[in-house]
């Protein structure tokens, strides 16, 4: 259970590996928007300030300076928040970056609901959905502050544009540190035979409740950690249509355009199976946390039920 | 940085300081005539902002920029930025001639399965920018500054602006943050040519007063026309000299500088020549 899994932050997860990456890639060059202390860019800000530029809350030319640093050899690593580091400069990561594939890494903290109190102009509840619509976009949700690390090292030593999604909000821990991270690879986080939780994110914690009250009423879920969203994987997804035969989906972000409407794709085009969307219908609120994510439905219950559904629908 | 080396590290024919003024005019003559028959060819494109630009571009690739054609990733080369790049004409006419494209594939301007999009795009060899949005290339110019700073090389960066494009925000945040981040390595021309995509820039939003704006974001600002060669190579020899702030050079120019009826009409902002207008342009330009 979420409750007694131990608690860690995406971003500080983040700002720390950067640092570890230093010396190994001379590289990286960091860009920051008058939030570094909040993507925890400031750790680096202090102490590689030669790798290090402000740009102030002028994100469409903090993007389009590490186009020009990338297509000048440099490995940027853009940071900022979600609503201002993906929808803000969309077009400067559509023409600067994806279309001339430039090695850019974007890296955005406050990603969803889990922003809270700052309520919905600071939730980025779309990014994925922009990101996934920039062809040659890797992009990557981790569940969890070790996926993170593998994350932002990943990012690091993959060439090409590339968006990582963190949180505002501690998120539960779901991998031991021995965790072998595959980019495009999911993970099948907990076996299964009778649905399949496909995740991403702080729902593959979620996702795992659910499995265990699904558990309690003998059904069998597995849950498969979708961490790259783009490109996807779409071997593991037909598997868990074809192995399982229902679907539920789950991500903290808007419905159109995310995981679900990814899943959906696949599913429907090579194996079509009853399936269920866990999703964000549409803005959210000031609120905590925790209370955003019950409010929106994004809880192991709805999870369960949705799962329930699913399978009825399997069966009938 | 004044004793910089200007000279490529290959035979390539674009890094020529030999030009004089006089030579350089005659060669845009000629390269106006590969925008026009390029535009004509395509049957669409952007004649007015590729020939205001061409002898600031002129004056850039075969005078003034340490360059190689043989060698367009040399990591020491000066770069260009098109940020206007729908004039992406005058750019290739420019390149073709330097050799780092075919002068044939002019041709195939606008084209399926052509590297010569109609707005630039680096699979070209020599176009370091993609583009097409207005606003953007100052922001990648002060990147490929800063890159260059940080890795010790005393490489200048160039970037073409339209005037119509500094209606754009992003182009003031470059500025802003070029001067923070002393990008004296950073040299921006503004092609002055006072007309934009539906009309002349005064109609459509006010500029003036232009010097000013950049004055008060920290750079260094000369004015100069953007034709008479002896003037244009004067003002980017001073540009290049002193540098402790970013500068820009507003050139001012004459949109379709060359062929009289597209001088000064914004009529042929964004439109080819029909016929007719393509043998009249080509007859003033031979």
């Amino acid at each position: 259970m979420a409750a007694q899994r131990q608690m860690a932050s995406t971003r500080e997860t983040f700002g720390r590996t950067l640092l570890e990456l230093a010396d190994e890639h001379p590289e990286i060059v960091v860009l920051g928007g008058d939030l570094n202390v909040s993507v925890f860019t400031h750790l680096w800000r202090d102490q590689y300030p030669d790798r290090f530029f402000d740009f102030g809350p002028a994100e469409q030319n903090m993007v389009g300076v590490g186009a020009g640093m990338a297509a000048s050899g440099k490995t940027p690593f853009v940071s900022t928040f979600a609503v201002f580091g993906v929808g803000r400069p969309f077009d400067q990561l559509r023409v600067l970056v994806a279309q001339p594939r430039l090695n850019v890494k974007l890296v955005c903290t406050h990603a969803g609901i889990l922003t809270g109190e700052d309520g919905m102009s600071a939730h980025g509840i779309e990014d994925l959905a922009l990101a996934c619509s920039l062809p040659g976009f890797t992009v990557v949700c981790p569940a969890d502050a070790v996926e993170a690390a593998h994350a932002v090292r990943t990012a690091a030593k993959t060439e090409g544009p590339f968006y990582v999604r963190l949180s505002r909000a501690n998120t539960p821990i779901v991998h031991n540190g021995d965790y072998e991270f595959k980019l495009g690879e999911a993970e099948v986080i907990r076996a299964g035979t009778d649905v399949s939780i496909i995740a991403t994110g702080v729902m593959v914690s979620v996702g795992l409740e659910a499995a265990e009250l699904l558990e309690q009423g003998s059904v069998s879920a597995r849950v498969v950690n979708i961490h790259t969203l783009s490109p996807i994987d779409e071997a593991s997804i037909l598997a868990a249509a074809r192995e399982t035969g229902a679907i539920v989906t789950a991500e903290e972000h808007l419905a159109h355009g995310g995981l679900g409407s990814i899943v959906a794709q696949v599913v429907g085009r090579s194996n079509p199976v009853p399936m269920e969307t866990v999703a964000l219908s549409g803005y959210s609120e000031s609120g905590r946390a925790d209370e955003l994510m019950v409010k929106a439905g994004l809880t192991p219950e709805a999870v369960r039920d949705a799962a329930m559904r699913a399978l009825k629908r399997k069966g009938a | 940085m004044t004793t910089r080396d200007t000279a490529g590290n290959g035979s390539g024919a674009g890094a020529t300081p030999g030009h004089d003024a006089e030579s350089l005019a005659l060669l845009a003559r000629e390269l106006r005539r590969d925008v026009i028959q390029a535009i004509y060819t395509a049957g669409s494109g952007h004649p007015g902002g590729s020939l205001s630009e061409l002898d600031i571009l002129v004056s850039l690739y075969f005078r003034e920029m340490r360059h190689d054609p043989a060698n367009p990733q040399w990591p020491d080369r000066d770069r260009l930025i098109l940020s206007k790049g729908h004039a992406s004409p005058g750019l290739y006419a420019v390149l073709a001639k330097a050799g780092y494209i075919p002068h044939d594939e002019l041709e195939t301007f606008r084209k399926l399965n052509s590297r010569l999009q109609g707005h630039a795009h680096p699979m070209v060899p020599g176009v370091e920018m993609n583009s097409g949005s207005l606003g953007m290339g100052l922001s990648f110019a002060l990147g490929c500054a800063l890159a260059a700073r940080m890795d010790n090389r005393d490489s200048l960066v160039y970037a073409i602006l339209g005037d119509g494009e500094c209606d754009e925000g992003e182009v003031w945040e470059a500025a802003m943050s070029a001067s923070h981040h002393k990008a004296t390595n950073l040299i921006a021309f503004v092609d002055r040519n006072r007309i934009q995509n539906d009309r002349h820039t005064d109609e459509v939003m006010t500029l003036e007063p232009l010097a000013d704006k950049w004055r008060a974001f920290g750079w260094r600002v000369f004015e100069t026309s953007g034709h008479d060669y002896a003037e244009l190579l004067d003002t980017i020899g001073s540009a290049k000299q002193d540098r402790i702030q970013p500068t820009v050079i507003i050139a001012h120019t004459v949109k379709g500088k060359g062929v009289s009826f597209m001088e000064d009409n914004p009529g042929f902002h964004g439109r080819a020549p029909n016929q007719e207008e393509f043998e009249a342009a080509m007859k003033e330009l031979a």
